[in-house]
């Protein structure tokens, strides 16, 4: 009696091993350490590899161990000096095209790290760093898709010389004909432009007028097609900002989280984060007299007055020869000395620009700044989506020969051509983005609440295992076993996982270990009333264990689920509390059943006893 | 060593009244504070700004005070966080403007006043987030009361099912009523730990009922009242124990956590010494005055073999 079949040992011995095994790269600590990569996100291949070989060696800077890992090279170093001198000199020795972010790298030996093995990744709020959550304007969306429809059917219908007036109005595109007999192959051009569009014609003000609007489906795979692209764009964005391990991800329907661990400066990740910046190209007005038009706060036709950096005044024409969208590429360097951007632009930009320079040398052509900041605010008690549009002159220059693809702009400083170069590079957003939650974590408290959370944990782990040691005796040592067994289960699931640790995460573990005795404290109550019903210890034992289950199975399943609706309806930090939280009660009853059962039987299974100490 | 031996044989259901009466009274002063002072909400539900800085020294609030509103934040709260040197600056959402970019003015009025402060962190929830997580939370907490409620008519009785529901309700609102009383801050941590709460009072009165059914099975003679307290008062020694055990854990964290798992902390003691209270109490008061009988327990039992090994 009460002896355990081999396998049910084998059993509860292999989980004990994997769980430390896996458990084990926790303990190592982490090292300040840099991470290199490709701004082009390709994987990083042996040449960069031995360019920051030689790079390092050239200055003499120490590393502790280097090695490549998902594609990035990662270089620890033994403080945090050597890293910052040997992050001075690798930004500039790699320049352009490599990322080199600053980290604390765990310091996992290699062979932990050949199995795959890492230690828990922690949260923000025990790291530090920046949150955001960005809510995208899904309605923009579509009236930017909107607007795009209509540039190509004017165009079309200009081609056809159909006298038109093409609008958008709210969610719809209204054509206007000024000749009623043209509105047959209006609709029919529109149908052949788009056959999924709808297409009808309605009275309006006493016109007929051709309507087009998308169809639910369209505008469904149109939301999801902005949250994708935003989501790529910001991800593009963090990366090259160089962040380590950021996290950008879809929240819900609209909305898209972001998390960059180690940054610190809220308002320059915001700064290229949610920017839309973007660059257009017009010619001048000519003959027009640029300050008269400023006095008079009118532009002439055909023409819109704009400032220049130094707040003069500057008059171009409307409608724009290349606009951001045909921008393939952009980085950022030098041009005779001052800060510049060089850009390239797709073949429609490139024929729209040859086209433009080759019957236009001799004239003035500006680039066109355009930078738009979103909000959300209240007015009138409700909330609604602002947007600032701010568009300036970067400068103005005679074209001096025939140009298509590939070009220079001056007129900005390095910092701007750095942001300019990297917003322009990394993609437009599909639609506008508008912060609805921000948080900022210094390191320092990160720090701190590592530190407060796990001496909370040892203070109320040594309390209770003091306790059951002194008022079970033999049985309770037994039970603070299963308790040091369990933590170290749950650390190896949550490492295994790899799901954010967050503080009140911690509390999830400081609650489980409470919560985890009890399982115990029902056994060996009722192995205490069998033995006080004068049974022997061998039929106590096992009647206690035996009785005991189901209720502990009930009293588990009503706290998993609390845990489970939890983790349902919580977000962030709760759902890391929602998950140690379940973790902790499946591993608890784990050991406190089976595992003390294992070593129960094994110290007491089979044998004569008389007394039992409990 | 022992505490209690299992010849207790204190008469709880017998005083049931006087518990009936003290419920009835924290249940009034909790409902009646809830909808006179309301609950502190944190910026979590209201939305808004938080900044938590650090001080070299002890901090001088009206000094903080008199900076932020010279610089335009005179609808700043200023307050002490944890330690005298802790400072932490809340704003209610400011219409019509961009309440992410405050938080960093605010930083630069601070550091022109005193250049060491040091910035432990700056949360901005908007406005229509606030709301949906206040939302979320009233309905994660009627979706558990359901979940549970359904689960304890499946194992036990209908019975009981009431009993432990409305034990749980009583919990809640004794919970969030000395936290209206006291005006302790309310965040979503608070939140997730009276979740927590609900779980764990659970917890206890399963036990209680589990022993109840057990007895009512074993137990022939006696009327379900006596056959009730019998099992209440074997259960005491357990029930003890494990409310000791969490509660050490508890005040571990309360006082070693420091002060952002304090709100946490707080309900979560609160919660289960209300809890404990409550299952021995509530629950089966509840079940006896719907006259619940050994009967009640009968034909469920008859698929299920208490003699599974573990």
């Amino acid at each position: 009696m009460n002896q355990y079949p081999a396998w049910k040992n084998l059993l509860v011995a292999t989980v004990l091993a994997a769980g430390l095994l896996i458990a084990l790269p926790n303990i190592f600590g982490k090292a300040p350490s840099l991470q290199v990569s490709r701004e082009d996100t390709a994987v990083l291949n042996d040449a960069g590899i031995s360019q920051v070989n030689s790079l390092l060696e050239s200055a003499s800077i120490a590393t502790v161990e280097s090695f490549v890992e998902d594609g990035h090279l990662l270089i620890q170093f033994d403080d945090v000096q050597e890293q910052l001198r040997a992050s001075d000199l690798l930004r500039e020795g790699l320049g352009k095209g490599y990322v080199v972010a600053l980290t604390l790298a765990p310091r996992t030996p290699a062979w932990l790290r050949s199995l795959g093995l890492q230690p828990m990744s922690l949260g923000l709020d025990l790291r530090g760093g920046v949150h955001f959550l960005f809510e995208v304007d899904m309605d923009a969306a579509i009236t930017q898709r909107l607007d795009v429809i209509a540039k190509d059917l004017n165009r079309t219908l200009r081609e056809e010389r159909i006298r038109r007036n093409v609008r958008v109005v709210g969610n719809e595109i209204r054509i206007r004909l000024g000749d009623a007999a043209d509105l047959d192959r209006v609709e029919q051009l529109v149908r052949d432009s788009d056959e999924l569009l709808e297409v009808r014609r309605a009275n309006v003000g006493g016109e007929e007028q051709v309507i087009i609007r998308m169809t639910a489906d369209q505008i469904r795979e149109r939301q999801d097609f902005a949250i994708q692209q935003n989501t790529i764009t910001l991800r593009n964005r963090v990366n090259a900002l160089g962040v380590a391990e950021p996290v950008v991800q879809r929240q819900g329907v609209n909305r898209i989280v972001v998390q960059m661990p180690g940054v610190q400066d809220p308002a320059q990740a915001m700064r290229i984060l949610d920017a839309t910046a973007t660059l257009e190209f017009r010619l001048v007005c000519e003959g027009e007299n640029a300050l008269e038009a400023q006095r008079r706060g009118r532009a002439p036709l055909g023409c819109e007055l704009f400032s220049d950096r130094q707040g003069q005044p500057v008059l171009l024409k409307r409608g724009a020869i290349v606009t951001g969208d045909q921008l393939t590429d952009a980085s950022q360097g030098f041009s005779e000395g001052s800060p510049a951007v060089y850009v390239k632009l797709d073949s429609k930009g490139a024929d729209e620009m040859l086209r433009t320079t080759r019957e236009n040398i001799g004239k003035p052509m500006a680039v066109l700044f355009v930078e738009q900041s979103r909000d959300i605010v209240i007015q009138n008690g409700e909330e609604q989506y602002i947007t600032r549009t701010e568009r300036e002159v970067i400068n103005v220059a005679t074209i001096q020969g025939v140009f298509s693809s590939s070009f220079q702009i001056t007129g900005v400083d390095v910092v701007e051509a750095r942001d300019l170069s990297l917003l322009l590079r990394a993609g437009a957003l599909a639609a506008p983005i508008y912060i609805v939650e921000e948080r900022t974590i210094g390191p320092s408290l990160g720090q701190e609440n590592i530190d407060k959370g796990v001496n909370a944990i040892i203070f109320g782990l040594v309390c209770v295992m003091l306790f059951m040691a002194i008022y079970y005796k033999g049985f309770g040592v037994i039970a603070d076993l299963a308790l040091l067994t369990n933590l170290v289960l749950i650390v190896a699931i949550l490492s295994m996982l790899q799901a954010s640790l967050t503080l009140p995460g911690i509390a999830g573990i400081v609650l489980t270990v409470g919560m985890a005795v009890d399982a115990n404290v029902l056994i060996f109550e009722r192995i205490r009333e069998e033995l006080r019903n004068g049974n022997s210890p061998q039929a106590s034992i096992h009647a206690g264990y035996a009785k005991a289950l189901s209720t502990i199975a009930d009293a588990n399943v009503t706290t998993l689920i609390a845990a489970v609706v939890l983790f349902a309806f919580g977000t962030g930090p709760i759902k890391g509390f929602a998950i140690t939280l379940s973790i902790g009660i499946i591993t608890s009853m784990f050991t406190s059943i089976i595992g003390t059962r294992a070593v129960v039987n094994f110290v007491f299974g089979g044998r004569n006893i008389d007394r039992l100490a409990i | 060593m022992k505490l209690l031996t299992n010849k207790t044989d204190i008469n709880f259901l017998g005083r049931r009244r006087a518990a009936v009466i003290l419920s009835a009274i924290l249940i009034v002063l909790s409902v009646v504070s809830l909808a006179t002072r309301g609950l502190n909400f944190g910026i979590d539900f209201t939305g808004g700004l938080l900044i938590e800085v650090g001080y070299d020294g002890v901090a001088d609030l009206q000094g903080i005070r008199d900076q932020l509103a010279g610089n335009g934040f005179d609808d700043a709260q200023v307050q002490n966080f944890g330690t005298a040197s802790d400072v932490l600056i809340r704003m209610l959402p400011r219409p019509g403007a961009n309440t992410a970019e405050l938080g960093a003015q605010i930083l630069k009025v601070l550091q022109a006043g005193d250049a060491a402060v040091a910035m432990r962190r700056i949360e901005f929830v908007g406005p229509q987030v606030g709301e949906e997580l206040t939302q979320q939370g009233g309905t994660a907490m009627i979706f558990a009361l359901l979940m549970i409620g359904a689960y304890i008519i499946l194992r036990f009785h209908w019975k009981f099912a009431v009993g432990s529901v409305v034990a749980l309700l009583h919990d809640v609102f004794i919970v969030l009523g000395v936290f209206s009383i006291l005006q302790l801050p309310f965040d979503l941590s608070v939140l997730a730990a009276i979740l927590a709460v609900i779980g764990y009072s659970l917890n206890d009165t399963i036990v209680v009922f589990d022993r109840i059914r057990e007895n009512f099975r074993h137990i022939r003679r006696g009327s379900p009242e006596a056959i009730m307290n019998i099992s209440i008062n074997q259960m005491l020694g357990r029930t003890i124990i494990t409310s000791m055990t969490t509660l050490m854990v508890l005040v571990s964290l309360f006082f070693l956590g420091g002060e952002a798992v304090r709100g946490f902390s707080t309900a979560l003691i609160i919660g289960i010494v209300v809890g404990t209270y409550s299952s021995i109490y509530t629950a089966s008061t509840l079940a006896l005055a719907l006259d619940v009988a050994p009967v009640d327990l009968l034909p469920l039992k008859q698929i299920e073999d208490p003699d599974g090994l573990p």
